[in-house]
């Protein structure tokens, strides 16, 4: 059957290569942190685990763009919104978990609260001490805000550079927003002192290694999710959508209905990415809207490739590690370097590496082949000696 | 029968006191109404003008119910305009256009058209040029459309066995697992006509099929509209003389956004008034 499923999608064979290479990579580091003790060579250091826990979360966002620009079409500039909202929900949890334990040692207010010489909690904070509560929020909040915002926008047919730039000024609007301490999210500062996640201390090494994992098995799942929606009748008509959309509504496709649909879903994923990263890296602040964020996650995935899954995760993890070696160089240069790398790869690669590599692999193929066989094979030209 | 009904029966655009009868049927607003013997389409006083110049002009006409009919006229004649107008495209600045009795098309959505029931074959051949033929008819087949629907769905044997008789019907069968944008002007041409049927319209609208296609093409394209007719009823906008003439009952010839004549083949050419348009080119 064409039609996949999501046991089919599954057991594809890019989905078997995709989860092995991942879970591949994630064993090998956590069991690198957890036998070998840290004076020895082989240690991997708790740094280095959350710094690959970060890489996935940008992975598992990267999918999410993939989804809806790759696709659909839709070159969204405002990805990183949901990211961050994704954060704030879990931040929130994580801000109840602290209890007394604040600088202040207010049980029932946040510290920056106690500061600002509030007295009681907002009441969209009630219910952000229960984990189950603050994983609702993770998944609703981002969903609904892409739906109302993609309904009003899809049905009033905006496309293209214009729709680009409201998204943009989507994630700008709710930056500036959340950088108010009236709006009680913390303001400049954002949230931050984290202790504990579901009673597990962050600062431990097993922790981390948690977080890690919880990550890899995230994204794979949300591989396989897109796979299966990427390889459904949904997913084809999603391409149709975003090749010729009119055409698409003359045989009697409500296109803006299926734009809001992949808008949303990659909404929510984009906010479980984010809901993840909030943990290993210890603070979310309203640095994560920031335009150029949602600019950098475009980068990623165009550098990788597009509609093809997994080019997106390879492009996030490239990008974010060639990010981390340079800024350790020289920080004020990686501007640069990014708009250098984004000019390239539009004029040099449109496909991406993915695309380099699938047009080159014939060739490379051959030549491989040919270094590993006999001299004394019959020359193919069969030149006159 | 409500009051209600009896009020709407009085508005039929084809009958008057048609009520007055025994067992007549009524048709609840939404529902196509377009039994046999009456027509299918009213485009009455269509009026479409661009930064004004008016590409329609008061045009009126009517379609019978399985008809096969011909429109043809000189370039810029407005025929591409008329099916933008049914097809909700286009907008027109005064006039009515209904789909039956019932459906008014000057306010349903493109998406609302196509599931009522007319599917249109564009001039410039416009089908989805990174799916594979099989898939580019699947995609048109006649199905529910929703989201959630498209996302669990998996093909029946019966949808797959008739996606491939239209593939055979349109001679794409060997090209099924092509990608659309590979094929050639002619295969596009007939690809898409394959999506119309797909869609198994009450009304197909086919502006100039046969543009890039070989002789043998040509007579096959006729021969499958010819064979649709009675069934579906057929709007072909073409060009060509000679193919018309091997295909056509009744012959429309749009002049300027308006009817200049309408007839069979011969009772047209023979009009001194279309004989003047078309000498005069
Ligand atoms: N969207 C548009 N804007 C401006 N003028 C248009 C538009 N569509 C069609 N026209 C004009 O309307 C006239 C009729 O066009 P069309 O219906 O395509 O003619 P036909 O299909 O009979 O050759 C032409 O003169 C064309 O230039
Ligand atoms: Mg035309």
């Amino acid at each position: 059957m064409r039609d996949s499923t999501f046991k089919s999608a599954l057991s594809d064979r890019t989905a078997k290569t995709f989860m092995g290479v991942l879970f591949g990579a994630t064993l090998l580091v956590t069991l690198l942190n957890q036998i070998f003790p840290p004076d020895s060579a082989l240690h991997v250091s708790a740094y280095t685990v959350t710094l690959l826990g970060k890489y996935l979360c940008y992975a598992l966002l990267a999918l999410a763009l993939d989804l809806v620009w790759g696709y659909c079409g839709i070159l969204s500039l405002g990805h990183g919104a949901f990211f961050a909202l994704g954060g704030y929900a879990m931040g929130m949890y994580l801000m109840r978990q602290i209890g007394d334990r604040g600088v202040y040692g207010n049980a029932e207010l946040p510290d920056f609260m106690v500061f600002l010489n509030w007295s009681e909690l907002p009441w969209y904070w009630h219910g952000f001490d229960q984990f189950w509560f603050a994983a609702l929020m993770i998944l609703l909040v981002p969903g609904l805000l892409a739906f109302v915002f993609g309904w009003l926008a899809f049905r009033s047919r905006v496309t293209g550079v214009y729709l680009s730039i409201i998204t943009q000024a989507l994630t700008y609007a709710l930056m500036l927003a959340f950088f108010r301490n009236e709006l009680g999210f913390g303001g400049n500062n954002g949230l931050t002192d984290f202790k504990d996640l579901l009673g597990f201390s962050l600062q431990s090494d097993g922790t981390r290694v948690a977080l890690l994992m919880a990550t890899a098995i995230s994204l794979a799942f949300a591989f396989v999710l897109c796979r299966w929606i990427t390889g459904s009748k949904l997913g084809r008509v999603v391409l149709a959508v975003r090749d010729a959309e009119s055409r698409a509504r003359f045989i009697g496709y409500r296109t803006e209905h299926y734009k809001l649909w992949v808008f949303t879903a990659s909404a929510i994923l984009a906010g479980i990415a984010g809901a993840l990263y909030v943990p290993q890296v210890g603070i979310i602040n309203p640095g994560e809207f920031s335009p150029l964020n949602s600019i950098e996650l475009v980068v990623w995935v165009a550098v990788g490739g597009r509609a093809t899954l997994y080019g997106a995760v390879i492009g996030a993890i490239l990008v974010n590690y060639g990010k981390t070696v340079f800024t350790g160089i020289m920080p004020e240069a990686w501007l640069f370097a990014l708009g250098g790398l984004f000019v390239a790869v539009t004029v040099f690669m449109p496909q991406g590496i993915v695309g380099l590599v699938e047009k080159h692999w014939p060739t490379l193929k051959q030549r491989f082949m040919k270094s590993d066989s006999n001299d004394d094979r019959p020359s193919a030209q069969g030149e006159p000696s | 029968m409500s009051a209600l009904d009896s009020l709407r029966e009085t508005f039929r655009r084809d009958q008057v006191f048609d009520f007055m009868r025994q067992g007549t049927r009524s048709v609840s607003p939404g529902q196509l109404d377009a039994g046999d013997g009456k027509n299918i389409l009213y485009l009455e006083d269509i009026t479409v003008s661009f930064d004004g110049f008016k590409a329609l002009n008061d045009l009126t006409m009517y379609i019978k119910t399985g008809e096969l009919r011909c429109i043809i006229g000189p370039n810029g004649a407005g025929k591409s305009t008329m099916m933008d107008v049914i097809t909700g495209k286009t907008r027109p600045d005064s006039g009515t256009c209904f789909f039956g009795q019932t459906l008014d098309l000057t306010r349903l959505s493109e998406t609302d058209i196509a599931t009522a029931g007319i599917g249109r074959k564009f001039q410039k051949p416009t089908v989805f040029p990174e799916h594979t033929a099989f898939e580019n008819l699947e995609l048109a087949m006649h199905d529910a459309k929703g989201t959630w629907h498209s996302l669990f769905t998996r093909m029946s044997g019966e949808q797959k066995s008739w996606i491939e008789e239209t593939l055979a019907q349109v001679g794409l069968l060997e090209d099924r697992d092509k990608v659309a944008g590979l094929l050639s002007h002619g295969q596009k041409q007939w690809l898409e006509i394959g999506m119309v049927l797909m869609q198994k319209p009450q009304l197909l609208l086919v502006d100039e099929p046969i543009a890039g296609m070989t002789r043998q093409e040509v007579e096959r394209t006729g021969q499958l509209l010819q064979s649709l007719a009675g069934k579906h009823s057929v709007v072909v906008v073409e060009h060509d003389m000679e193919f018309i003439r091997s295909i056509a009952s009744t012959v429309t010839v749009l002049h300027q956004g308006s009817v200049l004549a309408e007839g069979t083949m011969d009772q047209v050419q023979n009009d001194p008034k279309v004989i003047e348009v078309y000498l005069g080119e």
